[in-house]
């Protein structure tokens, strides 16, 4: 098919013909034409279906207002949904698709919805498939779900990558139209920080579309000329295929500029870049979007704005019929037919519903004053119009004017609400602006393009002065004033065919009025019960059509009826553009400990525990479950020696003269009473009295401590503690660092756990039991000479050191210790035997500390010292948190010791049934106890340490499991701690 | 007027002409025995089991906007009964048996639909905690299955199963939780309770609440003063605002909960799927939009809009789940303003003055109460006693250490 | 949202923990007579105003300080931001 509506000029490039496939046939276009301008220029009509009553629909607009023609794009995992064909750039290759159809796209077998229209009208569906309750997910839904909806995803990851910048400005100016070239080059000649961002691919807005002259020129050379003198400038920056989508607090502005879209293949460059852009004023310079009338059958193929028709002529030198007519309540309508005119189209007749003299004279079309259109005729495309003075003219295109709309979007991104003009008939911006906004051109209401123009010079200088910056003297630009009158005219009242207002939903006046009727009179209500607005055009055209409309059914007028609000994003973004680089593996950072490429090299299994990645267990050749390995490194530590990695748990540097009184503050429990050279268990609360976290902490000298925390609180425990210094006790002589990241530290445990670390540490400080006894702790060196610190600590029970050294040396210092263990067969091991061991020892983690739990629901209630200030002791006192009943820790273990524990299964009395009035607790950790040989649990139960022997049911309904278990001392191994002392 | 598809067929034979308005537009009267502040989803659920279950039809509701304006009109739509503790869960599951039976009640298609809700899990803790949870739903007779990673990838075969940063282990599903047509809700109940002679007052602003000597006897007006036995506050988002006209301060803060929508698409996500390891949660409308969300922005506020970092944040847990989204665009974001209580848990209760009453603090799970706030409001409202599921949702539970925080991240309202 | 750090200057929000009313640093005395209600108060009571509000955020991400932001909770315009050790000092807070 060749291009029949081609006609001359336009701003194409005829030397470069680009092809192109609209459902599998093949057509071709040039460089400059967008898929919606190749489309027409090569005559289809149809392109796409309506939401709910799969009309055929053609292109209605030629920008991102577009309702109708909406395309699948590309192929494959590159397959985009809903893309507006009147801004997709044609390249070669293109393949688009049109969507919401079954069947071919002329003849869709779900247009059977048309003929049942007066059934579907606004809220049917609220109104029945209510019987038999049950077909509603079995039948109706999957019905409807299965007929709504575009575009479909390709069901593949997206491979496309997007990046993230942020910008910084003094003035960003939104639009590139007249009004923002003029604001650009006002503000770019004064010297201040300028970026222009345009959403197209050629910056001039309606200068483009237009055949008005600025400066005695045509209005796309003035705009040319202009672009070049700015991107000349050091200070300006212009970023094109740019839309600015969203302002937000602060004159924080989000922007998506589409970096690969108009090419074949973004050969793994990024394909948008989502930019955050803080500017210290933003002139809003976005232009007007054209509205359309209501009359009857208006939305057959063919069926146009007017100003999108004269730009297919002007910029993309396409008439977008063989047989255009005009329909307008504008001055503005009529340039359409002028312009086409002066190319040599046919315009069959201009219709204007101002009883005026014709405002222009168009040869060859009858001029009909006073009238409007009230029904047109053509299945899959328009043939003829019926006038309402009973004229028949026979058109493939009508051009429709309604006026035009401000662009007041961004304007009202915030609290700002929009006032209406009733001269211009629209609504510009007014109410608060977001801070630093100014509007400038026809998105302020200039809608001229002389008018523009100086709005927009002199918006700038404004803003210039407010910014303290000298404004430049620039040479004016002289532009022509066309007219704009216009005299509002909305809806064709003597048509009684269905007129649409919302073209993409199919929302017409009769559905305003089913809804007025139904008691839903309040815009949002409308909005709501009709979806007036909602399409994926969010009603740019639509919207103050349908609130017109609703003010003549309410007998208001237009302000007394509202608004509804503009939210971002102006036009959609890609999810994918707003998550940027964080997918996949990038999702969070990843943290490593120290001797992570020694466990690599070992092959350790790797588990997440928030960011960081810790060694799960370190498998042997020929183990092969997970357990063999983890029971083979639980009873070699308890045996001989193990080393863990245990750099993830949070450290905290404490120093000060108040650093004992600051820590008797934090913790529930007495620091200032602790020897030099001595480690205490600390219990901490919140305020509430709730348990926050558990660790220990050293005092390496009379005002220094080292704290450590649990590896999922250090964050917040660090931040708690920066709070109690800095807002609760200022006064108090205390500085706190975080230390985590800068040591390695490896628990050293099992009996001869001594008898290797003297071989790592130098042999000047003694580690025998009588130097170094249980909860010991010093400045040491290590392996010759490499300062370290060694902890008599025991999360395992056993006999057990920590030993820190700079992370540097952490990688090494885990080789060395196994190399130093060897005459043991000491192992590494990893997160799945600590956590047996913890179970084994009945030490508290994660699984009990769950921000519910209190020190008397661990056994530690008597750890909260009743004499001293410290934080949470206040609020631990309170009735609830102390009752007869309370939940308290303990053991259990299964009656019948070859049965699995379940985690997570709720304690009932033997007997009772698993129902909430019979809980009495939960299980909280399981492990199978290699050393005891059955599984073992903790958790806790209703006043547990009174109830020890009693047996009852764990029952785990979730699993169909039911366990008889004994409640038994959580403290499964050594209960009097011998081992650790040893 | 009673729906039905009849009635839908005759009127469209008829030209869509008999429609009768679905509540009528009363003036106020002098003296209600009962006034609803606030015609949301709670506030309307109230005025219907008020004027159903306990014959008590002389109640106004009185609307500062449009009925339904509130959070019932710019949420996410999940109805779920998946809690955990016993203060919880009960009233939760009470919830979901009266969305059960909903629409056949009030004659109004709310589009409530069982499609299930997935929470997804990321580690071994994370599956021990929602083994918990699953068999306290079980306990309270509610649903729950708790899946492996197969029976995740058969339920949502477009997870990231590859390469996901913090690997899909499992998850909990609840078969019967799903989403409703959140408008329809607010909508349907208005209508049922103005059936029931409930008079709902819209563009009604109350600006003073009269008490004396302790009791709350009326209300004033920018439609002037209407007395009443009783006030019931039910303004969630607004309750500090309300309640500090009756000199209270609230154990809540404001804060902003933001909600996005895409373009609408053919049928991709099954139900509601939750990330268990960042902050999103994710279902498909009957329309085809994408409707998902994440976390609150965190800091206090009355604005219904949010900020970049976390529109953002939103999409990175979308994405780091379901790659397969990227290329579906994000059509409107919007803000609601949220009741953040300090235990994440609502209240339902009295107040120290006689007659002022107090509903509000859903956090971000308003929606999913409606039916069970109306009715147990109702319920105090009409009997003066807690019902049976709501007994711990009271306003001295601060105070006596009793708090109902599922997240265990204590009085910090924008963690929970 | 920008907060103007008092002593690194303006820093987006996103590098900030919000905690939450400045009344927070207000800790109550527990050796007062009336220490549990006004601990109950203290902690959970919040006057949550629809205007402008004094609250906390931690520099997480930059200084570590603790800031007193003032800021519209209807416009989130802010208007000044300190040291909260400052006002804790100014206000009389100590050891």
């Amino acid at each position: 098919m060749s291009q029949i509506n081609r006609i001359s000029d336009g701003l194409i490039d005829r030397t470069r013909t680009i092809t192109f496939a609209f459902n599998d046939q093949r057509y071709s276009g040039h460089a400059g034409d967008t898929l919606a301008s190749a489309l027409l220029a090569n005559g289809v009509k149809v392109v796409g279906r309506s939401f709910k009553y799969h009309r055929p629909r053609g292109v209605f607009s030629a920008g991102n207002e577009e309702p109708n023609a909406l395309v699948e794009l590309r192929r494959g995992a590159y397959q985009e949904p809903n893309t507006r064909a009147t801004v997709a750039e044609l390249f070669d290759g293109m393949h688009a698709r049109s969507q919401n159809h079954r069947g071919p796209l002329g003849f869709d077998f779900m247009a059977i919805n048309d003929y049942l229209s007066p059934f579907l009208s606004a809220g049917f569906y609220y109104k029945t498939f209510m019987w038999p309750k049950a077909f509603w997910e079995k039948l109706y839904e999957p019905v409807i779900r299965a007929s709504a909806g575009l575009g479909s995803l390709s069901g593949q990851p997206d491979p496309d990558t997007y990046d993230k910048g942020f910008l910084h400005t003094d003035i960003l100016i939104v639009g590139a139209g007249p009004a923002g070239l003029a604001a650009a080059l006002t503000a770019g000649e004064s010297g201040a920080r300028v970026i222009i961002a345009d959403d197209d691919f050629r910056p001039g807005g309606r200068l483009n579309a237009e055949t008005l002259s600025v400066n005695d020129m045509s209005g796309a050379q003035w705009s040319r000329q202009t672009l070049a003198t700015l991107n000349a400038m050091d200070n300006v920056r212009l970023m094109t295929r740019t839309t600015v989508y969203g302002a937000f607090d602060h004159g924080i502005y989000g922007a998506l500029e589409r970096k690969t879209d108009h090419l074949t293949s973004s050969d793994a460059a990024p394909r948008q870049v989502l930019w955050r852009i803080y500017a210290k004023r933003s002139i809003v310079c976005a232009g007007a979007t054209e509205r359309a009338i209501a009359f009857g059958n208006n939305d057959r193929p063919g069926i146009m704005l007017a100003g999108a028709v004269r730009a297919y002529a002007n910029r993309w030198g396409v008439s977008a019929g063989k047989r255009v007519a005009v329909f307008t309540n504008n001055d503005d309508g009529w340039r359409t037919a002028t312009d086409l005119v002066d190319k040599g189209v046919e315009v069959s007749g201009v219709i204007d519903t101002r009883n005026i003299p014709a405002p222009a004279s168009v040869p060859g079309a009858s001029i009909v004053m006073g009238a409007s259109v009230v029904n047109t005729a053509g299945r899959s495309g328009l043939h003829t119009l019926t006038l309402s003075n009973g004229q028949t003219l026979k058109a493939d295109c009508l051009a429709v004017s309604g006026g035009w709309s401000p662009n007041v979007h961004l304007s009202c991104h915030q609290r700002g609400r929009p006032v209406w003009n009733e001269a211009q008939a629209c609504f510009v911006p007014g109410g608060e602006l977001p801070l630093g906004m100014h509007i400038a051109g026809a998105a302020n209401g200039s809608l001229s393009l002389s008018a523009a123009i100086t709005s927009g010079s002199d918006v700038t200088a404004q803003v210039l002065t407010s910014l303290d910056i000298p404004v430049a003297k620039t040479p004016s630009i002289k532009a022509e004033d066309e007219p704009t009158n216009i005299k509002a005219f909305w809806h064709v009242k003597q048509s009684t065919k269905r007129c649409w207002i919302d073209l993409q939903n199919d929302v017409t006046t009769k559905d305003i009025g089913v809804s007025h009727q139904d008691g839903f009179h309040s815009v949002e209500h409308v909005k709501r019960y009709t979806t007036l607005g909602m399409a994926t055009d969010q009603g740019k055209t639509s919207n103050v059509l349908g609130l017109a409309i609703m003010a003549e059914h309410a007998g208001k007028t237009i302000p007394e009826t509202g608004t509804t609000i503009f939210r971002p994003p102006y036009t959609p973004v890609p999810i994918g553009a707003l998550a940027g680089r964080s997918r996949g593996k990038d999702f969070k950072p990843t943290r490593l400990t120290p001797s992570h490429a020694w466990a690599e090299e070992r092959g350790a299994e790797f588990v997440e525990t928030g960011n960081w990645l810790r060694a799960q267990w370190f498998a042997l050749p020929g183990e092969t479950h997970w357990r063999q390995t983890v029971d083979r490194e639980v009873s070699q530590t308890r045996n001989s020696v193990g080393v863990c990695d245990v750099s993830t748990l949070g450290k905290i540097d404490i120093q000060g003269s108040d650093a004992a009184e600051f820590l008797d503050r934090v913790y529930a429990n007495t620091f200032s009473t602790l020897a030099v050279g001595k480690v205490r268990y600390g219990l901490m609360l919140r305020e509430d009295g709730i348990v926050m976290d558990d660790g220990t902490t050293a005092r390496l000298d009379e005002h220094h401590y080292v704290m450590t925390t649990t590896t999922a609180n250090a964050v917040s425990v660090f931040r708690h503690m920066e709070f109690c210094r800095q807002c609760l006790w200022p006064g108090l002589d205390v500085q706190l660092i975080s230390a985590t990241e800068q040591w390695a530290q490896f628990a050293v445990a099992g009996p001869n756990a001594r008898k290797l670390l003297s071989n790592i540490v130098d042999d000047e400080y003694p580690i025998d039991n009588e130097s170094f006894p249980f909860m010991a702790c010093g400045n040491v060196t290590v392996c010759g000479g490499t300062a370290g610190r060694l902890f008599r600590i025991s999360f395992s029970g056993e006999l057990a050191y920590e030993i820190a050294v700079p992370s540097r040396f952490g990688n090494s210092m885990m080789e060395a210790l196994i190399e130093a263990g060897k005459d043991y067969q000491a192992i590494p091991y990893g997160t799945e035997a600590l956590g047996v061991m913890r179970v084994e020892k009945g030490h508290a983690a994660g699984n009990e500390l769950t921000g519910q739990t209190t020190a008397a629901n661990l056994g530690l209630g008597r750890m909260v010292s009743k004499k001293k200030d410290c934080i949470g002791n206040v609020l631990s006192e309170r009735e609830g948190l102390n009752t007869d009943n309370d939940l308290q820790l303990v053991g259990f273990k299964p009656v019948n010791t070859g049965t699995a524990l379940s985690a997570g299964a709720h304690f009932v009395r033997t007997g009772q049934s698993a129902i909430t009035a019979n809980d009495e607790g939960w299980m909280t950790s399981v492990a199978y106890s290699p050393s005891l040989g059955h599984s073992i649990g903790l958790g806790f139960i209703q006043n547990g340490q009174d109830r020890i022997g009693e047996t009852l049911t764990a029952a785990d309904p979730l699993r169909g499991n039911s366990t008889t278990v004994e409640i038994v001392s959580p403290h499964f191994i050594d209960p009097e701690g011998e081992r650790l002392r040893g | 007027m009673r729906y039905s598809a009849l009635k839908v067929i005759k009127q469209g034979l008829s030209g869509n002409k008999g429609w009768t308005p679905a509540w009528r537009e009363p003036e106020p009267k002098p003296e209600y025995d009962v006034i609803i502040i606030g015609a949301g989803g709670h506030g309307l659920a109230t005025a219907y089991y008020l004027a159903k279950e306990h014959g008590i039809t002389n109640v106004a509701v009185l609307e500062k906007g449009w009925l339904g304006s509130g959070n019932i009109g710019r949420n996410t739509t999940i109805i779920r009964s998946n809690y955990i503790l016993p203060g919880n869960e009960p009233f939760y599951e009470l919830s979901m048996k009266l969305w059960e039976g909903l629409e056949q009640d009030l004659n109004y298609n709310a589009m409530i639909s069982q499609r299930g809700i997935l929470n997804l899990c990321h580690s071994d803790p994370q599956r021990d905690a929602f083994a918990r949870r699953g068999n306290a739903m079980l306990m309270a007779g509610a649903d729950a299955v708790l899946l492996d990673t197969d029976g995740v990838r058969k339920l949502c075969p477009d997870l990231d199963f590859e390469n996901a940063r913090f690997p899909i282990k499992g998850g909990l599903w609840q078969k019967r939780g799903g989403t409703a047509r959140h408008d329809a809700v607010a909508w349907g109940y208005a209508r049922g309770a103005d059936q029931r002679g409930v008079d709902i007052i819209q563009n009604c602003e109350v600006v003073g609440l009269q008490i004396n000597n302790g009791v709350c006897t009326g209300v004033d007006t920018t439609r002037g003063k209407i007395n009443a036995k009783k006030v019931a506050v039910c303004v969630a988002g607004s309750s500090s605002r309300v309640m500090s006209m009756a000199g209270m301060r609230l154990p809540i803060e404001s804060h902003v909960l933001q909600a996005f929508v895409s373009e609408g698409l053919k049928p991709t996500i099954p139900g509601v799927v939750t990330f268990g390891a960042g902050h999103f949660y994710i279902s498909q409308s009957d329309k085809g939009g994408l409707v998902f969300g994440g976390d609150i922005d965190g800091y206090n506020t009355y604005a219904q809009r949010g900020n970049l970092p976390t529109v953002e944040d939103v999409c990175e847990g979308g994405m780091a789940i379901m790659p397969n989204i990227g290329r579906a665009r994000m059509l409107r974001m919007w803000g609601g303003v949220m009741d953040m209580s300090m235990d994440g848990s609502p209240i339902i209760d009295k107040t120290d003055v006689a007659g002022l009453y107090f509903n509000g603090g859903w956090c971000y799970g308003g929606f999913k109460a409606t039916p069970a706030s109306g009715w147990c409001y109702a319920h105090l409202l009409a009997t003066d006693k807690y019902q049976e599921t709501a007994t711990e949702l009271r306003l001295d539970r601060f105070r006596r250490g009793r708090m109902i925080d599922e997240k265990g991240v204590g009085a910090q309202p924008n963690l929970h | 949202m920008i907060i103007n750090h008092p002593l690194l200057g303006p820093r987006d929000a996103a590098e900030f923990v919000y905690l939450g009313d400045a009344a927070l640093i207000n800790r109550p005395d527990r050796s007062a007579d009336n220490a549990a209600d006004a601990f109950y108060e203290y902690m959970y009571l919040r006057d949550n105003p629809a205007g402008e509000l004094r609250e906390l955020w931690y520099h997480e991400q930059g200084d570590r300080s603790w800031l007193v932001v003032t800021r519209n909770t209807l416009t989130h315009e802010i208007s000044k931001v300190e040291l909260a050790r400052d006002v804790a000092m100014a206000s009389g807070r100590n050891r």
